[in-house]
């Protein structure tokens, strides 16, 4: 393994691997934050030279945190596809890279290919890429899933519909909710971020979201995403849901900070088994985001992408529905303006895709960022091409009870247009029916939440 | 009814509410626009307006609105957004970065009796970027601290800038004295306020420690929404020191002027500083 390089005359020695996967971040402010950056332009250079000969086994048989201290990386070097690693492991990250780009790799091989990475691989491969290279890539690929209805099919783009209300009145949300269905969101996932985290707070707007559901016979999902545990309680005590959320991380102690492990996710899985509203079997949902471990210090000395690559890592094997980044939400310690938070989103979405979970991307901001609504734009139009699920869609993009901005309910329709896309087919339908979208376009009464007020 | 006189009808009706109500100041430019001038589109007046051209039900559609504070009901150009509301979103989110970035007018705490002193950031920047050096006072500010504070009070105020100038601007000199004055009714000695430029809220920790004040209330700027760019939160901490895991904290939030007015949060927060002397804790730890 060759740790060290001669780069324009300057000689540069990296201490291992994952002081080499640090190094060859693109520029991040979290790396900074944790000591782990390349201290020059050149030496990020060279550490990405560097990267380019290590071999896959290289990086394999060197995670980040330790086998014996984190189920995280137990779940990912236990669940690998070894065939498919042994068939790899000899490759420089130089030939994964490009095996990854060529016309010769298909869809199909792809995918083959994801489930012999681990994390660090992916990680690895994905410091190598430009932003075009990203989204190339990630456009190979399609990651679909099922619960009530298939997401990430070719050709389609969704969206989560997330109605929040500042104090969780359930009126106020179902208004914000008719406005969204109104501009054709809402096929990947109805939605709420809860003010109050309790179980009769979960149980009211779920029943109010399955009660829109079934009265106007939409194809979608539901979820209330509140604390895993307190989803689980809700469902237990008769609460309709088709999927149960959490937050993750990319180390056992990460999770563990965000108070819950892989047995809370299986009591989840095996609950909604059981009592679940959806027909599955795709009835998880995870979000995740650059930064989350060093902001609980459980980042183990490793920079923030190999990290978030790890979240995915634990994700799947357990068939998640939905997982996206948020991935502007963090803070400008983490991502310090648009150009890290585009690239970040690019990245994200890439190696949520290679490593086999149906990818979207919450692409927002905070008003301490040096972004604004022109940047998130940008990278959602990016993401479409790239072939993302799905994105957000909040009133005009201010969403106010997180008090940050993503997507607008306006957004989703301009980007399908735009990249002709479509919803989801059986929503697309529903639409129809409902008289909100006409091939593929919104029709002169869409945008008014009272369509859904009058009828019936 | 023709769409200019319905529009004229809700804003009458909406001033008038407003000044019956008196729960709202108007600013000038949100009265009834004078010759010349643009309306005000930040202005409550011109929020309530719903821009969607021909609702199905117009009656269902206002109480919907009235029954949240997201912007719906809000129309649109093709798929995009109309005009008026995309550059009502510029305007707030251009008041929350002015908050972000903008400093503090000196000659506030100048008035209130506070000399000021920073942090080890040195600049916005360096504070966004690194929350670790936001945590302590500078070489300088310690020394400071030491020469000009009273020493082991039992509690330390001060405010600092956080992620909101327009906060601080807003409330800090509605809540200080109401603060004050009511800690020292009490009987509690309170020690010499000051302001700390660039601080994040565990600096109130490394003042603890300068100080040995027995609790440390920080009066702190929080990040600013596109709702409103005013909000200050107070920090409360016991017995506090460099490290103290955040969940001693006792937080009151929220306080600007739609939300706990600055006078009414310094009563509140001087009854909640007297109950953690009492109890000698704070945070987890408080019994409510």
């Amino acid at each position: 393994m060759k740790l060290s390089v001669t780069l324009a005359g300057k000689h540069f020695t990296f201490r291992d691997v994952k002081d080499v996967l640090a190094k060859a971040n693109e520029e991040k402010s979290g790396d900074i934050l944790a000591g782990v950056a390349a201290r020059s332009d050149l030496e990020r250079v060279a550490a990405k030279v560097v990267l380019s000969d290590l071999l896959v086994e290289d990086l394999r048989e060197n995670p980040v945190v330790p086998y014996e201290d984190d189920e995280v990386t137990r779940i990912n070097q236990d669940g690998l596809d070894e065939t498919v690693y042994q068939s790899i492991r000899g490759w420089t990250m130089a030939q994964l890279r490009e095996y990854i780009l060529s016309y010769d790799s298909t869809e199909e091989d792809l995918k083959r290919l994801g489930r012999g990475l681990t994390a660090e691989v992916v990680a690895g491969v994905c410091k190598l890429m430009s932003n075009l290279d990203l989204i190339y890539a990630a456009n190979k690929i399609r990651i679909t899933a099922t619960c009530n209805t298939t997401i990430g099919r070719r050709g389609c783009l969704s969206t989560r519909l997330q109605p929040n209300h500042s104090t969780d009145n359930v009126e106020g949300i179902t208004a914000s909710l008719f406005e969204g269905l109104s501009y054709g969101c809402g096929d990947a996932l109805l939605g709420l971020n809860p003010v109050n985290d309790t179980v009769s707070s979960l149980a009211e707007v779920l029943k109010r979201f399955d009660e829109v559901k079934n009265r106007f016979e939409i194809p979608t999902q539901i979820c209330v995403l509140g604390h895993i545990t307190t989803q689980i309680e809700a469902v237990k005590r008769g609460a309709p849901c088709d999927m149960i959320f959490q937050s993750i991380a990319g180390s056992q102690k990460g999770n563990s900070a965000f108070g819950f492990s892989s047995d809370h996710v299986k009591e989840a899985l095996a609950l909604l088994k059981e009592r679940g509203t959806a027909k599955g079997p795709d009835v998880m949902y995870f979000e995740t985001g650059q930064g989350s471990e060093l902001s609980s210090d459980a980042h183990y000395g490793a920079d923030q992408v190999t990290m978030e690559a790890r979240c995915y890592a634990f994700a799947r094997p357990f068939h998640p529905f939905m997982v996206n980044t948020v991935v502007g939400f963090i803070g400008p310690e983490y991502l310090y303006d648009s150009r890290q938070v585009i690239r970040a989103g690019l990245e994200d979405h890439f190696m949520g895709k290679l490593s086999g979970v149906p990818m979207g991307c919450d692409c927002c901001y905070t008003n301490h960022m040096m972004a604004d609504q022109n940047d998130i734009e940008n990278l959602s139009l990016l993401l479409g091409s790239a072939g993302v699920n799905y994105i957000l869609g909040v009133p005009t993009s201010d969403d106010v009870m997180l008090n940050y901005q993503t997507n607008a309910y306006h957004d989703v329709g301009t980007i399908r247009e735009i990249l002709g896309l479509r919803p989801i087919r059986e929503f697309e339908q529903w639409l129809e029916r409902m008289g909100i979208m006409e091939n593929g376009r919104l029709t002169d009464r869409a945008g008014d939440p009272t369509l859904f007020t009058t009828r019936r | 009814m023709a769409e200019p006189e319905r529009i004229a009808a809700i804003v009458a009706e909406v001033m008038a509410q407003l000044r019956r109500t008196g729960s709202v100041t108007l600013p000038q430019n949100a009265q009834p626009r004078e010759e010349g001038d643009c309306d005000d589109i930040t202005s409550p007046a011109c929020r309530k307006i719903s821009l969607l051209d021909h609702p199905q039900d117009p009656e269902a559609l206002e109480r919907m609105r009235g029954r949240t504070t997201a912007r719906i009901g809000v129309g649109r150009a093709g798929p995009r957004l109309k005009t008026r509301t995309m550059l009502t979103l510029r305007a707030d989110h251009a008041q929350a970065r002015d908050a972000v970035f903008a400093d503090v007018n000196s000659a506030l705490p100048e008035k209130l009796g506070m000399f000021t002193v920073e942090t080890r950031c040195g600049d916005k920047n360096t504070y966004l970027t690194r929350p670790d050096l936001g945590r302590r006072l500078s070489d300088k500010a310690v020394e400071t601290l030491r020469q000009r504070c009273t020493p082991t009070p039992d509690v330390q105020i001060f405010a600092s800038d956080g992620l909101s100038s327009t906060a601080i601007e807003a409330n800090l000199e509605k809540i200080l004295p109401a603060l004050t004055d009511g800690l020292k009714a009490k009987g509690l000695t309170v020690g010499t306020p000051f302001f700390l430029r660039f601080g994040r809220v565990a600096a109130e920790d490394h003042v603890a420690e300068i100080l040995g004040a027995k609790v440390v209330c920080v009066l702190i700027g929080e990040r600013p929404g596109l709702a409103t760019a005013e909000s200050m939160s107070a920090y409360i901490v016991y017995n506090s020191y460099v490290g103290i895991p955040e969940s001693k904290r006792t937080v009151v939030s929220n306080i600007h002027k739609d939300g706990i007015s600055a006078v009414e949060a310094g009563a509140y927060l001087t009854e909640v500083i007297c109950k953690i002397l009492e109890q000698k804790a704070s945070g987890v730890d408080l019994v409510k």
